[in-house]
């Protein structure tokens, strides 16, 4: 290839498919953008009326309090088709509390109450875990939420 | 170019010297050391997770140890000073400089560093490499908490040494008949990621110090029982690290650039758009840091403008593998060893990037946030891009630096293992973290899919510790025993053009 040729082809004066390129990069991330937006904002609208049960993390268990003052540890029973909202907390150390069946994610912070909520939509039992590191037993901080029939 | 390892000198010569080449030798070996020692950590974590239970490693706090000196050995002593090494080769020759702006300086950055790597080993911290309170205040159990702190502190001094020295040279030292529009892009990724350590480091730096007070009591910066906050840590934290990402990332994007064109025997495609690109990146990647707090409990505002932030980046990005693909397109491909790396390490670099927009996505990153989805997509940067842009650098200076050629066959046998292990490993983590698994976990419960995904990831992970078994091997044997090269053309490229940096530095 000669001089002048090469130039005019690597120089970048020509080079529209980089333009072209780049230009639907952006369009992606517009998308994407918008999308997740519009997602999380319908996601975090907590529903009136949820029920409130109070979760503290500590080194290495979870306490769960319902609204009527009942206490459990390790294990959490909901009832099916009612939202629920969780404030987190911890007593000592960061954990991150965790139903990942239901895609329920928020961090236990000491001294900060953070909040999440979820609608269990059919009976059954599903993992509840740490995933926040909290130092030696953090693998087997684990617990279970039980949904079960509404009572009445 | 010649880089002087043919004539023999005693060790202490080029311990104490503070020529350039001399100090990228001590950092090459420093920084390849590393590599393999947090490698061997890496297995030790593989051999464990192999199956539930308690395995080779017998306790928890011991395997917490291990992840956290393994990430922390990989990215501060192997991933920077490898990118030290190479820029000290190669970046005065190509501003055509005598050496380094500040050539004490430099081996006094140099030289912080194995006491800084002695800390961190002799230590052996379990508090993960982000040492976050209240844990790592009241929780984590000194003096190896406090060796890391101060590990930590030394290395970044070293790396703010550095920098310095790098904008200096290639700014204020370039040769005057030469533009900043005709330095090469290798110097130029030295230019962006250093300007970004300057700006980046301090904050941390400061936070670092802010937590050892706190460990000692007498301040309470970062825990709650004394009025403090530890997601201020957090932010001062990833105001650094995530800028760090970049610093880390664009030397190796820098090598690239230096490897894809000359073996594709053809002018990269546009350098205007990898400057461009470079230095788009260290701006715009200071936009992103909490991203990686989208679960600490921030408002949907916040989120948002992190999110924005974090995709604002990514057509930076993609600038640079367009324009190796551009340049590959019509290229006439010598398929020798570094280029089989850099090529690879592109395909990963392409498919950590995608993975990181579903993580900026606020909704997703709920599913992916500390799963091991998580740890795969960060060792697609770490190992997949960086290591292999790295290493194929590494097989791209050797003949330089030795005057001897390593082993072809080795070293292709090497790339294949390694770029199959690790889609084995990588991979099969991101579904593993959709499937739930968190990671920082010494034992898991027996959940079929969980356990045979640790299997698939284990076995990844041996064949890439045999292949890197195979590197050692025939770097040891070549620098002594290979083929002598002709060094105006070790790769057999033809054509003198291929190497524009044709020039040597003696020593004064
Ligand atoms: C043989 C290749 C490698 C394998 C199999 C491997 C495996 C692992 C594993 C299993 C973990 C622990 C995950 C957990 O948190 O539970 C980890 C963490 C980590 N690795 Fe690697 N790794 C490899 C190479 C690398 C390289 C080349 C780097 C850097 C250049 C690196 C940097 C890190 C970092 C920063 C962490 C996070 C540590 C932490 O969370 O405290 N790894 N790796
Ligand atoms: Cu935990
Ligand atoms: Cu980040």
């Amino acid at each position: 290839m000669k001089k002048k040729e090469y130039g005019r082809k690597m120089g970048g004066h020509s080079n529209w498919p980089e333009w072209i390129y780049v230009g639907i990069v952006i369009a992606l991330m517009l998308w994407v953008g918008a999308e997740a937006w519009n997602v999380e904002r319908l996601v975090e609208h907590v529903p009136e009326g949820a029920e409130v049960i109070k979760v503290t993390g500590q080194q290495w268990f979870w306490t769960f309090e319902h609204e009527d003052g009942t206490k459990e540890i390790g294990e959490l029973h909901v009832e099916k088709g009612k939202a629920y909202k969780f404030e987190i907390t911890a007593k000592d150390v960061n954990h991150s509390f965790n139903i990942h069946d239901y895609v329920v994610l928020m961090d236990a912070i000491p001294g900060r109450v953070n909040t999440v909520w979820f609608a269990p939509t059919d009976v059954g039992e599903h993992d509840i875990q740490c995933r926040e590191y909290c130092g030696l037993i953090h693998y087997n901080m684990r617990g279970t939420l039980y949904v079960e029939e509404p009572s009445s | 170019m010649v880089l002087e390892l043919q004539k023999p000198r005693p060790i202490w010569q080029i311990m104490f010297s503070t020529h350039h080449t001399d100090v990228g030798l001590l950092y090459l070996i420093t920084s390849m050391s590393f590599l393999f020692m947090g490698g061997a950590l890496a297995l030790a974590i593989r051999a464990e997770l192999f199956l539930p239970g308690a395995q080779i490693i017998g306790d928890a706090m011991t395997f917490n140890r291990i992840f956290t000196v393994h990430g922390t050995t990989l990215i501060f002593l192997f991933i920077i000073p490898f990118a030290s090494a190479v820029g000290n080769y190669f970046v005065p020759i190509m501003v055509r400089y005598k050496d380094m702006a500040y050539p004490k300086l430099n081996a006094i950055a140099f030289w912080m560093i194995p006491p800084a790597g002695a800390l961190i080993w002799l230590g052996f911290a379990d508090f993960t490499w982000y040492a976050t309170p209240p844990y790592s205040i009241i929780s984590a159990p000194g003096p190896a908490a406090d060796m890391w702190i101060f590990g930590l502190k030394i290395l970044g001094i070293s790396s703010v040494l550095g920098a310095i020295n790098f904008v200096v040279t290639i700014l204020k030292c370039k040769h005057p008949d030469m533009s900043i529009g005709q330095v090469p892009l290798l110097a130029w990724s030295f230019l962006s990621s250093s300007l970004i350590i300057l700006v980046a480091i301090p904050t941390f730096a400061a936070a670092l110090l802010m937590l050892l007070t706190d460990r000692l009591g007498v301040t309470g910066f970062f825990n709650p029982a004394m009025g403090g906050d530890p997601i201020a840590y957090a932010h001062l934290f990833w105001f650094t690290f995530h800028p760090e990402v970049y610093v880390l990332v664009i030397p190796a994007i820098g090598m690239m650039y230096e490897i894809i064109p000359r073996f594709s025997r053809r002018p990269i495609f546009s350098y205007n758009s990898g400057v461009f690109a470079f230095v788009l990146l260290s701006i715009v990647g200071f936009s992103s840091w909490a991203h990686h707090m989208y679960a600490t409990g921030m408002s949907f505002t916040e989120k948002t403008v992190f999110m924005v932030g974090t995709l604002a980046a990514v057509p930076a990005s993609a600038m640079h593998v367009f324009n190796f693909i551009a340049t590959m397109w019509n290229g006439r491909i010598r398929f020798a060893t570094p280029m089989m790396w850099a090529v690879g390490g592109i395909a990963l670099f392409f498919s950590a990037g995608a993975g990181g927009v579903a993580n900026a996505a606020m909704p997703l990153d709920f599913t992916t946030h500390d799963t091991y989805w998580v740890v795969g997509h960060f060792h697609l940067f770490v190992m997949g891009t960086i290591a292999f842009g790295s290493i194929g650098y590494f097989y791209y200076m050797f003949p330089y630096v030795t005057g001897r050629m390593y082993n072809e066959t080795m070293g292709k046998v090497h790339f294949v293992m390694s770029f199959i292990g690790t889609i084995l490993v990588f991979f099969t983590q991101h579904v593993l973290g959709l499937y739930g698994m968190p990671r920082r976990i010494f034992d898991y419960p027996p959940i079929p899919e969980w356990i045979a995904m640790n299997q698939i990831v284990t076995v990844g992970a041996m064949i890439i510790g045999v292949s890197m078994a195979i590197f050692l091997g025939n770097m040891i044997y070549s620098s002594a025993k290979g083929k002598p090269v002709d060094a105006h053309d070790p790769f057999e490229l033809g054509g003198k053009y291929y190497y524009p940096f044709e020039q040597k530095n003696p020593h004064h």
